[in-house]
């Protein structure tokens, strides 16, 4: 039976980073309907065990800063590799989103929808709070996660 | 050759955290080795400032999203060596189950994800995946059993909020021990098949005259407990860390460097594990290092992935021996009252050893904490290491020397700033 999962990934304690605890937290205060809501922070390796096959999956990450602060994008990484729009797969991490994703693609291990959910992060610091351009991306991709749960409830 | 050449790398694939590495050569020498790391646990120590002591293991796990058990285990012994608290019996035996869970994850993520590759000729493991999958799945399967024993007594698998000073908030049921032994007996081929697989790989003639420190057991394989000793005859308590190691800042990075205060530079982790500990190895794993070409000492850093291997047979083979002789403690935890007093405690982290120092006051606040990963006691170490590496290599072209160069940095499996992640976009869409 498939399910809809929405993960955020990051950590709350180093800034920008948090931005994906805090989707989740901003969806926890009303929970969309059938949809589990996790966070996954460090082991991104962990992931592929986070679903099935027939799962709609949609991730929420933090990007390195770019030029545009709080730039919200959304990647269908079930049909198109990461390697293609994330440039060396550069990551202040060893094993990254991206590195586990195609892994899990190599491997048949993707799930029938996963979907990725990015904004630009300003800063990363330890303690620092979330920047003022992440709050407004947190109720941004809130909504439209909401909006792609109830899509994904339809029948097709 | 009078040419001066700079090898600078500000990101490097496949190393947990943030680093850069700078290396200058001089009319073909080397004349400059930095390695740069950015470090959390500073941050971490001022947060513990004013916090109840009991809050520790909670917070420290969050330094670390691959070793948060570690950090806990440093805590809760700090803690409870400053309230004259000595936790055993089946809690004790828990503790070390839980670390053996700790091991197998954070192992197998280096030996099959990060250092394997460098082994095969391959940038990353995505490609393994591509032309050997059974082997990835194979590796992916031994972790899952190491997330398995986290996930059981850590509550969860990632960042696990079960352990408490004292022993633990609950204890698993019966039933679900037994589950998690039959995941172990099938992860022990695993580990085995693992240790084989990496002994083949090729390994460049290196090797170096280490200061190696570990800790040392009367009769275990080193998690929680025990000495701090080396190979140059170092052997004190763990409460005496202080007046052997010192820590000093370094203009080019903000992670202390560590160094012993009679002889300087030193190594833990692995291989400083393995030469002072082989004889507290069980049976199977010592069969498996032998099988494996490793005599009672290596001193080729290279070889570490195949000495993680080795660690993860025993700590596979470990958890299944606790599994057989389990007894239940008669409550979760023992109580532990706070005293106006400081604790200091070691553990062996996957990556070595982790010091934690805790300053309490007489209602249990803490005010004072210091906390000392591996990787910043092995950061001069790296350098040194990569220094005497490049050496007869210089003749390779740029980028191969700097591939050889982030290899080297790997071997350590250095857990730089594994408490943040992101990813750099690239995207031109029109």
């Amino acid at each position: 039976m498939s399910a809809i999962r929405i993960i955020g990934i990051g950590n709350p304690d180093r800034g920008d980073d948090a931005l994906g605890p805090a989707v989740i937290a901003a969806l926890a205060a009303d929970p969309p309907a059938a949809v589990t809501l996790a966070t996954v922070n460090g082991d991104m390796l962990a992931l592929l065990d986070r679903w099935s096959a027939d799962d709609h999956v949609f991730l929420v990450d933090a990007l390195a800063p770019g030029h545009t602060p709080g730039r919200v994008v959304r990647l269908d990484a079930g049909r198109e590799r990461l390697a293609h729009v994330l440039a060396n797969f550069a990551s202040s991490h060893a094993f990254n989103l991206a590195e586990a994703i195609e892994l899990g693609r190599a491997l048949g291990r993707l799930p029938a929808t996963l979907i990725v959910y990015g904004a630009e992060g300003v800063c990363f610091e330890p303690g620092a709070a979330l920047s003022p351009a992440l709050d407004a991306a947190v109720a941004e991709i809130a909504h439209r996660l909401r909006e792609d749960s109830r899509t994904c409830m339809k029948p097709h | 050759m009078t040419e001066r050449r700079r090898i600078k790398v500000d990101y490097m694939a496949r190393v947990e955290g943030e680093g850069a590495l700078d290396v200058v050569i001089d009319g073909g020498r080397v004349t400059d080795v930095k390695l740069k790391i950015f470090e959390p646990p500073r941050f971490f120590e001022a947060f513990l400032q004013g916090r109840h002591f009991t809050e520790a293991p909670d917070i420290t796990a969050r330094i670390c999203g691959i070793c948060p058990v570690a950090y806990q285990m440093s805590a809760v012994h700090a803690l409870e060596n400053a309230c004259g608290v000595v936790v055993d019996g089946p809690l004790r035996t828990l503790r070390r189950l839980l670390y053996c869970g700790e091991w197998i994850e954070s192992h197998v993520l280096h030996i099959y994800m990060l250092h394997a590759p460098d082994f095969l000729g391959v940038h990353n493991v995505v490609e393994i995946a591509q032309t050997q999958p059974a082997i990835v799945e194979r590796g992916l399967r031994l972790k899952k059993a190491g997330n398995a024993i986290v996930a059981l007594l850590g509550g969860r698998e990632i960042h696990p909020i079960n352990v408490r000073v004292g022993g633990f908030y609950k204890i698993p049921s019966r039933s679900e021990f037994a589950a998690l032994a039959a995941t172990l007996e099938i992860a022990r081929e695993d580990a085995l098949a693992t240790a084989t697989w990496v002994a083949g790989f090729e390994f460049p003639d290196f090797t170096r005259d280490y200061e190696l420190v570990a800790l040392r057991h009367p009769d275990e394989y080193p998690f929680n407990e025990g000495r701090i000793v080396s190979n140059r005859g170092l052997d004190i308590a763990q409460t005496d860390y202080h007046a052997h190691f010192e820590e000093s800042h370094v203009e080019h990075s903000t992670a202390l460097h560590c160094r012993l205060r009679a002889r300087g530079n030193y190594h833990v982790g692995p291989l400083a594990r393995f030469a002072l500990n082989h004889d507290r190895l069980g049976a199977l794993a010592r069969s498996a290092a032998a099988a494996a070409g490793l005599g009672a000492d290596c001193r080729n850093p290279f070889k570490s992935i195949v000495v993680r291997a080795v660690e993860v047979v025993e700590a596979v083979d470990e958890a299944l021996r606790i599994l057989r002789t389990l007894e239940f403690p008669d409550a979760p935890w023992v109580p532990v009252e706070p005293h106006a007093a400081t604790g200091l405690a070691a553990t062996e982290a996957p990556r070595g050893l982790l010091h934690h120092t805790y300053r309490i006051s007489a209602d249990g606040l803490i005010e004072h904490a210091q906390i000392i990963p591996p990787t910043s006691q092995n950061q001069a170490s790296i350098e040194d290491d990569l220094g005497a590496f490049i050496a007869p290599r210089l003749g390779l072209d740029d980028d191969a020397l700097q591939w050889q160069c982030e290899q080297a940095v790997r071997n350590y499996d250095p857990c730089i700033s594994c408490s943040t992640h992101f990813l750099k976009l690239n995207v031109t869409r029109r």
